[in-house]
């Protein structure tokens, strides 16, 4: 079973955000990224996946600048086999299928059997990567997979549904699933694995040197969301917020 | 024709998000048609009967009478080929997540999804865990775009009249590569989060499993039930019934009292019809406080006893 597992680096949840002087992103100077935590389940399942069956490799791929290389790298100190790095640096000037198209002309050659990706990405949440790429390499496609059960042949996944309904299917392969967070327990690191992932290989590719489509959707600005509400503040010390809170919940709201 | 609203079947009954996705569609002016896939094609659009549409196409199929990502591209991608609508426009719900990526990438034409505002050709989709929004621009003539839950209102439909179409579609079986099973449920709780009248909601902030019957000892005070955000759930601290949002439940109690919930945009959209929403984050920049009637800043496993031993008082 051969699994390619798409991973992004994006601004980690607890990192400052501040918009650029052009407006159209954020500052990444002072932005801390990570590994985009649905990922991290995705390729948490593609190693269980290749562990059961006892074969195959795990291939770990990035778009995006220089930096990115850190989350291939952590990848492979969690057991992926080997990383293919598409280096590039403006990324948020593309769009989903510009994209898409690139990482399919890549991944083609490979011809891998399952290609994984997290449900969708904490920067920009577009949420169709991987299901874009199964249709252009013509893959069955899944998404929302909470688990999976597969064979040489044929993968039966679970996905969620709306309004804690479930479904179970059977896909063909190839295939390419994206899957949703929560489905496993991703691992850490091992120091064994860490030192490890020192040796393995990580080919880098230039996007220029790839046919990209120009893109058809691009972000012109960010900015801060207008409350949609008159929101009163509480601050102070946690005596005062909890004195504050039994007055609201008593005179205000009168659930008490 | 100049958009075409894909609606979907919520076992049986229109999808609440797809009558949505027609205020969008007719505000966005022209000439606004809709299509159905499936065995309860002609129960959806005897639903529609009142609202002002071109036409409602229905489409019946025995490899499409329940949902297929397979049949769906194959058929709606044909239409939208022969149509050439200018916009095709869903509700963002899981269904479009799993085949409107299909229909842009055989079609070569963008995906916009997600979207909380549309302005002519302006539009506007959260980023960064809702904590920024981002203005999109498009330069294809054609384009799919998605609508986030209460994006738009229903109550806002126009009404009028529409003609149905029924078309009968052969496709070759071997399109389809994948076998899905029936819908089902897992065993449900017996905690009915949708009627309860105050929620007591438990979010990240709660750090750990051991501090999870400060949520329990405060709704009992409250007479609430407790309610969870996804990353509690994931984490087994709580059972998966009660959670909240778009995989879980959709609830609008008098008063939701979140607890370190930050506002991640799944769990907004199955909350944000609560009449008061009294939020306690120890970020000043959580997505919650925008929506939040009453934003507490500061740390909830500090609050929270104070609150118990406050309300124990009175």
């Amino acid at each position: 079973m051969k699994i390619a597992i798409l991973i992004k680096q994006v601004p980690g949840t607890e990192s400052s955000l501040s918009i650029k002087s052009d407006k159209n992103w954020i500052d990444e100077s002072t932005t801390t990224f990570v590994m985009n935590p649905p990922d991290n389940f995705a390729l948490e399942e593609a190693l269980l996946i290749k562990e059961k069956l006892n074969k195959g490799e795990v291939v770990a791929v990035s778009m995006g600048p220089t930096r990115s290389q850190k989350v291939i790298r952590e990848a492979l100190a969690k057991g992926a086999d080997r990383g293919i790095h598409i280096e590039e640096e403006d990324n948020y000037e593309k769009d989903p299928l510009s994209t898409s198209k690139v990482f399919a002309s890549v991944l083609k050659e490979e011809k891998f059997d399952l290609i994984f990706t997290g449900l969708q990405s904490d920067d920009t949440g577009m949420g169709q990567t991987g299901v874009l790429i199964g249709e252009l390499l013509n893959m069955s496609t899944a998404t929302l997979v909470i688990e999976t059960d597969c064979t040489e042949t044929s993968i039966k996944v679970k996905r969620e549904l709306e309004s804690g309904w479930f479904q179970w299917l059977t896909l063909s392969l190839p295939a390419s699933l994206s899957i949703q967070s929560g489905l496993n327990t991703p691992r850490y690191p091992s120091l064994k694995g860490i030192m490890g992932a020192k040796k393995k290989e990580i080919n880098v590719i230039s996007y220029n040197d790839l046919v990209g489509d120009a893109p058809m959707q691009k972000i012109e600005t960010v900015s801060l969301p207008e409350a949609s509400k008159q929101t009163e503040f509480i601050e102070g010390s946690s005596e005062e917020i909890a004195e504050r809170l039994v007055d609201i919940l008593k005179k205000e709201i009168k659930v008490i | 024709m100049n958009t075409l609203v894909v609606l979907e079947s919520n076992r049986g009954v229109l999808h609440r998000l797809s009558k949505e996705a027609i205020v969008a569609a007719q505000g966005l002016g022209g000439e606004v048609s809709a299509i159905i896939l499936g065995k309860d094609a002609e129960s959806i659009s005897s639903e529609l009967s009142n609202v002002k549409l071109e036409e409602i196409i229905m489409v019946k199929n025995e490899y499409v009478s329940s949902y297929n990502a397979d049949g769906y591209t194959e058929i709606i991608s044909n239409i939208i080929k022969e149509e050439s609508p200018k916009n095709i426009v869903l509700g963002h719900t899981y269904q479009t997540r799993d085949f409107a990526p299909r229909l842009s990438a055989r079609l070569n034409i963008p995906f916009i999804p997600d979207l909380i505002l549309c302005h002519e050709e302006n539009f506007t989709k959260q980023v960064l865990n809702a904590k920024l929004n981002a203005l999109i621009k498009c330069t294809s003539g054609q384009k799919i775009l998605s609508f986030q839950s209460a994006a738009f209102n229903e109550e806002n439909l126009i009404l009028g009249q529409n003609k149905t179409r029924l078309l009968d579609i052969a496709i070759d079986s071997s399109i389809i590569r994948s076998n899905s099973e029936d819908p089902f449920q897992e065993s449900a709780g017996d905690v009915d989060l949708e009627s309860a009248e105050v929620l007591v909601s438990v979010g990240r902030g709660i750090e750990k499993e051991e501090n999870i019957p400060l949520a329990f000892n405060l709704a009992e005070l409250l007479t609430a039930e407790v309610s969870a955000s996804r990353p509690v759930v994931d984490s087994g601290w709580l059972e998966s019934f009660r959670q909240v949002g778009s995989s879980g439940n959709n609830v609008s109690p008098k008063l939701y009292f979140s607890l370190g919930v930050s506002g991640a945009i799944q769990h907004v959209v199955g909350m944000k019809g609560a009449k008061y929403i009294l939020s306690i984050n120890k970020d000043k920049e959580a997505p919650i406080f925008e929506i939040a009637d009453y934003a507490a800043v500061g740390n909830v496993l500090e609050i929270i006893p104070k609150l118990i031993e406050n309300l124990k008082d009175q």
